[in-house]
């Protein structure tokens, strides 16, 4: 952890996951899906974008490295969940991103959702929506780098990289690197 | 954006904000579910004055699949026939509390009218009026050559424009709101468009439109344009004699089956001929022209529900209410 630095507007940052620690957790979840799911067979995991789909690609990477009969390319997808959040109409026309699934689909496999924060669960309550709507997974499981708490629905994580208590008045930036140029979460939080 | 009243004065980064939706809204009519929730709870009126089988239907199913209510409103048979104006029967509208509208009227500028009163409030979709602009057809027509010639150069299709394609339209562009839209569209997304005509239909002042004009179709032919898109002779408009006789025409101007087998024989092996429906089969285009390989004239319907799609969810999912409406103004 890094020492607090001021930022623009008056809010301080600080760093909580460098790259290291993010790699770590990954590999750590990685391990923890291949167990759960007791090898890789029927395993596909659903990136939500933008930051959950590279996410989900590196989890993949890192399971075909443990399992060498795991395919990463086959088994990794994209689920965008723009036309299913419950506050489209609170905010200003957002264009909705691609779904792309892996070519076996995901009829009786075992979905792991990938996102980034878990926060307030609304996102994956719109997940589990689009979910339904392309086929009937045999178990869906929910894999996220970061819980900061504050949950308004009945929603949890079964994989976690890094729990973090925040404040809600405190911001969870998590960057990576093939959208952000760089690895690491940082709180930002009113000074 | 809250209206789509024509593709005049449409930017390119909308036009394809519009056109890379429609991709995923495509996506969708390929699923067993095909069934998003974005609209749920939105009301659609489809008003129309004119007689439509592809818009309408195409609109219905469109908002259907996003989830939408949708009330159909057909003159014929409405108080519009007792003498109705388009101001009340918009209040009407209003009084239902319909989200958006999507019209098609006999008069060019009545879509216009309607979003610029205070009559209602509801979002405007011109599906076509008078010999104005047909923007959502225009629409579908870029997307159908877009996913085409993305598909030939084996690229994606997103975020794409059209730039190095030539089209070619041809026929009836005096009375056509289609070939008006396309021109406006088809050129600012960087095509190059070569209008096809008998100088009696073509309108006066064409020299100010962005494009070529030609009046012989196997020239344009001989240039091996990417698409060919021919207009309807629209003979319910034609209150003069704009030519000799409907043989000559489809000798002329019509794509007839010796036009099918120069282009069969021609090297330009990926030329789609496009027709926007519905289709005078043996007078501007030939049935094996229409029912030809090439002919992407069911693939125009089928886009068409995706890019119709795409326009409501984009005019009506979000809230861009910090500008208040004329109609929003007038209630405080």
């Amino acid at each position: 952890m890094s020492v607090p630095s001021p930022g623009s507007g008056g809010s301080v940052f600080r760093t909580v996951l460098g790259d290291a620690d993010i790699d770590r957790a990954l590999t750590r979840i990685a391990h923890e899906i291949i167990e759960a799911n007791k090898g890789s067979e029927d395993l596909v995991l659903l990136g939500i974008p933008r930051r959950g789909y590279p996410l989900a690609q590196r989890l993949a990477a890192k399971i075909a490295r443990t399992d060498p009969a795991a395919d990463p390319e086959r088994m990794v997808g994209r689920l965008d969940v723009t036309m299913f959040r419950d506050d489209l109409r609170r905010h200003p026309t957002r264009p909705p991103g691609p779904t792309r699934l892996p070519p076996a689909g995901i009829d009786n496999k075992v979905v792991v959702l990938v996102d980034d924060v878990l926060y307030s669960g609304r996102t994956i309550r719109a997940a589990l929506d689009a979910i339904v709507d392309i086929g009937r997974p045999r178990i869906v499981r929910l894999a996220v780098l970061v819980d900061r708490g504050h949950r308004e629905l009945p929603i949890r994580a079964d994989h976690v990289g890094k729990n973090l208590p925040t404040s809600s008045a405190e911001k969870v930036r998590v960057r990576i690197s093939e959208v952000d140029a760089v690895d690491e979460v940082v709180i930002e939080g009113p000074a | 954006m809250k209206h789509l009243l024509s593709t005049d004065g449409l930017t390119a980064a909308d036009a394809i904000r519009i056109l890379d939706t429609a991709e995923e809204m495509a996506v969708v009519g390929e699923r067993e579910v095909k069934k998003l929730p974005a609209l749920r709870g939105r009301t659609v009126v489809n008003l129309f004055f004119e007689d439509s089988t592809r818009t309408r239907i195409s609109f219905e199913a469109a908002a259907k699949r996003l989830s939408a209510d949708v009330i159909n409103f057909a003159a014929k048979g409405s108080s519009v026939s007792k003498g109705e104006s388009l101001k009340d029967t918009a209040q009407t509208l209003e009084a239902m509390s319909a989200d958006a509208v999507v019209i098609r009227h006999w008069a060019s500028g009545a879509p216009a009218r309607l979003a610029a009163s205070d009559w209602i409030d509801a979002a405007v979709i011109n599906a076509g009026d008078g010999t104005h602009e047909h923007p959502t057809q225009a629409l579908l027509d870029a997307f159908t050559l877009r996913r085409h010639w993305s598909r030939i150069a084996g690229r994606t299709s997103l975020g794409e424009d059209l730039s190095g394609l030539r089209i070619a339209i041809v026929g009836d562009v005096l009375h056509s709101r289609v070939a008006r839209s396309n021109l406006w569209l088809l050129t600012t997304l960087g095509a190059e468009v070569t209008l096809v005509a008998p100088p009696t239909l073509l309108p006066v002042g064409i020299e100010s439109w962005p494009c070529k004009v030609s009046f012989d179709l196997d020239e344009v032919l001989a240039t091996h344009p990417s698409a060919i898109m021919m207009l309807r002779v629209q003979g319910e408009r034609m209150n003069a004699a704009f030519f000799p006789s409907t043989r000559e025409y489809a000798r002329t101007w019509g794509f007839d089956d010796e036009r099918l087998a120069a282009l069969e024989a021609s090297p330009a092996k990926d030329t789609i001929i496009m027709h926007p429906g519905p289709m005078n089969r043996g007078l501007e285009i030939s049935s094996a022209a229409a029912d030809s390989s090439r002919s992407t004239v069911l693939d125009q319907v089928r886009n068409g529900v995706s890019v119709r799609m795409a326009v409501l969810y984009l005019l009506l999912s979000g809230d861009d209410s910090a500008q208040p409406t004329p109609a929003q103004e007038a209630r405080v």
